[in-house]
């Protein structure tokens, strides 16, 4: 079990490094940039800003500006005045060690402007994905045992519309709805504004979180119902079922306890999936409702150009992707007798 | 034929055999689709609605006579019907019905493009990672993991931050982004397939690797390739319209459904109908693909029962 864990960990560095060549690569193709930000600076003279677009090392061949870029440079000594000749210690500490450079917008450190909008986020995230599974299991396992009975069908399409209605338009006719018709809920927000800023605690303004909620739970209701029906089909045509049937259990405990427990299993597969949909989907749902998560600090720090925030959503999210995949897998094998670590 | 069958049942057995015997796998989906009332209407509407785009500059330059780019602020939020606006006329004054149909022109177009762009490259990378293996299977799957661990939407975001794209390079990006899933199932596909005997008989007299691939293989990829298409489409027009919402896909004044709606929000008051329309539009589109993959499946499908 650890070898097998430490194992999945090792394999998971060569796809850490793939994100983070592709990554840079883009950031640096990108227009704007930290030399675009100096060029608008009026204070400085052509000579300093040069000198500056030295100490940034934006000189260098790629290569070494990714190994700066991830290693940090205090380590070595960097060219300040861009004569050719290296004058000091640089003072980058590098991506490994969390330094993502300075947010262009925020002025602060590009993990702490991360750091603030995550809780945010998995506050959203987290009550869509119980939302999703406490609404999406059952309603397939009721499918797939009512096989062909109005429910089934009432499930299934409306498991195909889920997946059809882009969830921004989603979001904007229920805030149409409910927050401009009628009213009854806030169009937007994590909670009221106040001068102190702040948000009381999560069971205190659940009239915020329901509507984004409803909206980025439909992908994760669609994909379980539908996986479930599925799955619990294909366990219905297990021997066990029969035996269980035969013996005489009524239909409840036979369906509940023996079929959709194992029907189940293959759940356990969909957290790292569940985690990228969540996030992607987060950048949409956050923008409509307000939300001041990851994905809206994404968007917008997309249409502001700043770099050092989007890298830094980016690599951050693709962390949390790669543990979670790792995490579904030994889940996995540890909940399935049939799987062995090999 | 069914007065046929029931006076001469016989006859008529003996020649329904025949059918079957002469039919291919083609056929009998073909039959299947026919039959397949749900598909049929999906067809239908998809290709109403296709006609309806791509004759879009036809029917309201010449029809209605309107441009769907023409501003006029003393039109702003007409309610639909009124001074010969169907639809009505949104923030700027533009006739609601001519952009939406221009719209689809646009956003059918992009995700139609991209994803055989995507299939393209799916399949081919697919057929050749599964027939060779080895070092370069590797290599694409590493590539396919690490696309795979990025959220799509966050690298679609950077990528349009770096090319702030149009229509033409926003089919690029998503194109070179999408074929990872094809790749997977394509390649799964050939695996099994190597295997078969008619593939060591074509070795046997001497095809080569090539030859076996993408004239051997491939065409039995046939129903694979139709269903991805269509549910590829699907998935593309959502992706399409959530960026162009965002505003990093499609820039106005170039209407697409997902940038109709990016300032909908501030038209709840004014013209709430303008919300309606756009995510109509590209629900009953991605529905109708959607459908039509299914039926597709359900018709190549050998184990289905007539």
């Amino acid at each position: 079990m650890t070898r097998y864990i430490i194992r999945r960990l090792i394999q998971a560095l060569p796809i850490m490094f793939g994100i983070t060549v592709l990554s840079y690569l883009l950031m640096t193709a990108a227009p704007g940039g930290p030399t675009a930000a100096l060029a608008l600076d009026p204070r400085l003279s052509p000579q300093q800003r040069q000198a500056a677009a030295a100490r940034l090392g934006v000189n260098d061949p790629w290569p070494v500006q990714y190994l700066r870029w991830l290693l940090g440079d205090d380590w070595m000594w960097v060219d300040v005045d861009g004569d050719g000749i290296l004058d000091e210690p640089g003072t980058r500490r590098g991506v490994l060690r969390g330094d993502f450079g300075n947010s262009y917008t925020y002025r602060q450190p590009a993990l702490q402007v991360v750091g603030e909008r995550v809780l945010a986020t998995l506050e959203l995230g987290l009550a869509a994905l119980l939302i999703g599974l406490l609404l999406g299991v059952p309603i397939g396992v009721i499918s797939a045992v009512k096989r062909g009975s109005w429910f089934d069908s009432f499930a299934r399409v409306m498991a195909v519309v889920f997946n059809a209605v882009p969830i921004f338009w989603l979001g904007l006719i229920l805030i149409l709805i409910f927050g401009s018709l009628l009213g009854v809920l806030p169009m937007g927000g994590r909670c009221p504004t106040t001068l102190l800023g702040g948000c009381p605690p999560v069971h205190e303004r659940l009239n915020y979180l329901l509507l984004p909620t409803i909206v980025l739970a439909t992908g994760g209701i669609a994909g379980y119902s539908r996986y479930l029906r599925a799955s619990t089909l294909e366990v219905l045509g297990e021997d066990y079922v029969r035996t269980a049937k035969a013996k005489g259990l009524r239909d409840r405990q036979v369906y509940m306890t023996h079929a959709a427990r194992n029907a189940l299993i293959p759940l356990a597969t969909f957290l790292g999936p569940a985690i990228t949909g969540l996030l992607g989907g987060a950048a949409v749902t956050e923008t409509i409702f307000s939300w001041p998560g990851l994905g809206r600090l994404a968007v917008n720090s997309v249409l502001q150009q700043d770099y050092p925030v989007i890298m830094a959503v980016v690599i951050i999210s693709a962390i949390a992707t790669i543990l979670g995949y790792i995490i579904s897998d030994i889940l996995y094998a540890a909940i399935d007798p049939r799987i062995r670590f090999s | 034929m069914a007065q046929a069958e029931a006076s001469t049942p016989v006859v008529q057995l003996s020649t329904h055999d025949d059918d079957e015997v002469g039919q291919s796998l083609f056929q009998l989906a073909l039959r299947r689709l026919r039959r397949d009332k749900l598909t049929l209407l999906a067809i239908g509407v998809l290709v109403t609605l296709t006609v309806l785009s791509v004759t879009a500059p036809f029917i309201t330059g010449t029809i209605l006579g309107i441009d769907e780019n023409l501003t006029n602020p003393y039109n702003a939020f007409l309610a639909p019907g009124r001074e010969g606006h169907i639809l009505g006329t949104d923030d700027l004054g533009r006739d609601q019905l001519a952009r939406l149909l221009h719209a689809g022109r646009v956003s059918l177009g992009i995700a139609f493009t991209a994803a055989v762009l995507s299939l393209l490259i799916g399949v081919a990378l697919g057929v050749i990672t599964g027939f060779y293996g080895g070092f370069i299977d590797d290599s694409v799957n590493w590539l396919i993991t690490t696309i795979n661990s990025i959220p799509s939407l966050f690298l679609l975001l950077i990528i349009s931050a770096v090319l702030s794209p149009g229509p033409g390079s926003l089919v690029l990006v998503l194109g070179l982004l999408g074929w990872t899933g094809t790749t997977r199932l394509v390649r799964g596909e050939t695996l099994s397939q190597r295997e078969r005997e008619f593939i060591t008989s074509a070795r046997a007299i001497g095809c080569s690797d090539w030859r076996i691939m993408f004239t051997h293989i491939v065409p039995n990829l046939f129903s694979i390739v139709v269903i991805t298409l269509a549910i590829d489409i699907g998935v593309l027009i959502l992706v399409e319209s959530s960026l162009s919402f965002l505003g990093v896909g499609v820039k106005p004044p170039t209407a697409t459904w997902g940038n109709m709606l990016t300032n909908a929000q501030t038209f709840f008051k004014k013209g709430p109908h303008l919300v309606i329309w756009p995510g109509v539009l590209i629900t009953v589109t991605v529905l109708c693909l959607y459908v039509i993959g299914d039926g597709i499946r359900d018709a190549f499908d050998p184990k289905t029962v007539d």
